[in-house]
């Protein structure tokens, strides 16, 4: 039988640790995103109220890039929803963890939703996890050094470090390949795989910003769901 | 002087109207999906989001990525298929990167 969902402090300790070998790819994003912003004319008030408010990354880039003053408020506005359409879709998945927490406590953890923690919160509840902690763990664990290292590129720019010689700039994609790799279900993944990696990888060369995420996951799962379906 | 506190203000509307953008796409299809019980297609579907998400974060790094991002997805996965706790996966990955980059 499926056991009650819990929420412990040894949870949220067990979620923060997962995020420790992203720590170096958070700080150097977060170090780069506070110095693109400070060339771009924003205030360190306005850079960390980014990082701790909008919590994400990829649409923090797009916004710093699109900033003028006057900002374009529905332009910015629009921006930050296309990009982070994705959440439409991926936050639901958690919902077996975060709809028993009730009212106040869904809603806040809502709030934490990246790609990161979402990703090893996923494969923590196929293994079997029933401590929704793990999420709200996982996630502060990256909302902290976010907005950190956020105000320390800001205030500092230009020390940041070169990473692609230590291979830094891969471990997000290390991370996520080694989360997809146990998905692996035999031939039936196959289909889903191809139709995501190829929906994405022709979003990406078309469209600008986080489309190619929205649209490969979209093309991958809709053609899974169809055969799961048809079966 | 005047106008610097003015645009001050416009900027941290701006941040807080993004926050609620990103909020809303957060937790609006979370919402939507406790009022309305999914049917069978619905729970097939979002069973199967996660590994097309992973898929597309994975396939344009490490298809445009050149030798050094292939040699690093083969040093992820055969740590993988070896058994190695995640940590070392995700370091065999990123040192083939570097590894690469050094030859």
């Amino acid at each position: 039988m499926i056991h009650p969902v819990t929420f412990s402090s040894a949870g949220l300790r067990r979620g923060a640790g997962t995020m420790v070998p992203l720590l170096p790819a958070v700080v150097v994003f977060a170090a780069t995103y506070g110095f693109v912003a400070r060339q771009q004319g924003l205030s360190v008030l306005e850079t960390v109220a980014m990082s701790a408010l909008v919590f994400a990354g990829a649409a923090q880039m797009v916004a710093v890039q699109l900033w003028q003053h006057p900002p374009p408020l529905v332009e910015l506005t629009v921006a930050a929803a296309v990009v982070n359409l994705r959440y439409l879709i991926m936050a639901p998945v958690l919902k077996d963890w975060l709809a028993p927490l009730g009212g106040v406590r869904t809603y806040a953890s809502l709030f934490l939703t990246t790609d990161e923690n979402w990703a090893v919160s996923v494969a923590e509840m196929r293994r079997g996890g029933r401590d929704a902690a793990f999420f709200v763990g996982s996630g502060l664990a990256l909302w902290v050094p976010w907005v950190l290292f956020s105000a320390v590129g800001r205030l500092g720019g230009g020390l940041i470090p070169a990473t692609e010689p230590y291979g830094l700039d891969f471990i997000g994609t290390a991370v996520f390949l080694a989360l997809l790799l146990p998905l692996w279900q035999g031939r039936r993944s196959l289909l889903p795989w191809i139709a995501a990696a190829a929906a994405a990888l022709l979003a990406e060369r078309l469209l600008a910003g986080a489309w190619y995420l929205l649209l490969g996951g979209l093309a991958g799962s809709l053609v899974g769901a169809a055969m799961h379906v048809r079966r | 002087m005047f106008g610097d506190s003015l645009s001050g203000g416009a900027g941290l509307l701006a941040i807080v109207a993004m926050a609620a953008a990103t909020y809303a796409v957060r937790a609006g299809g979370f919402a939507l999906l406790q009022r309305l019980k999914p049917s069978p297609f619905v729970e097939a579907w979002l069973e199967q989001i996660p590994p097309a998400v992973f898929v597309a974060l994975v396939a344009p790094p490490v298809v445009s990525g050149g030798p050094a991002a292939w040699a690093g997805a083969v040093g992820v996965a055969l740590a993988w298929r070896a058994g190695a706790p995640f940590f070392l996966v995700v370091l065999s990955g990123v040192g083939l990167v570097a590894l690469t980059r050094l030859l």
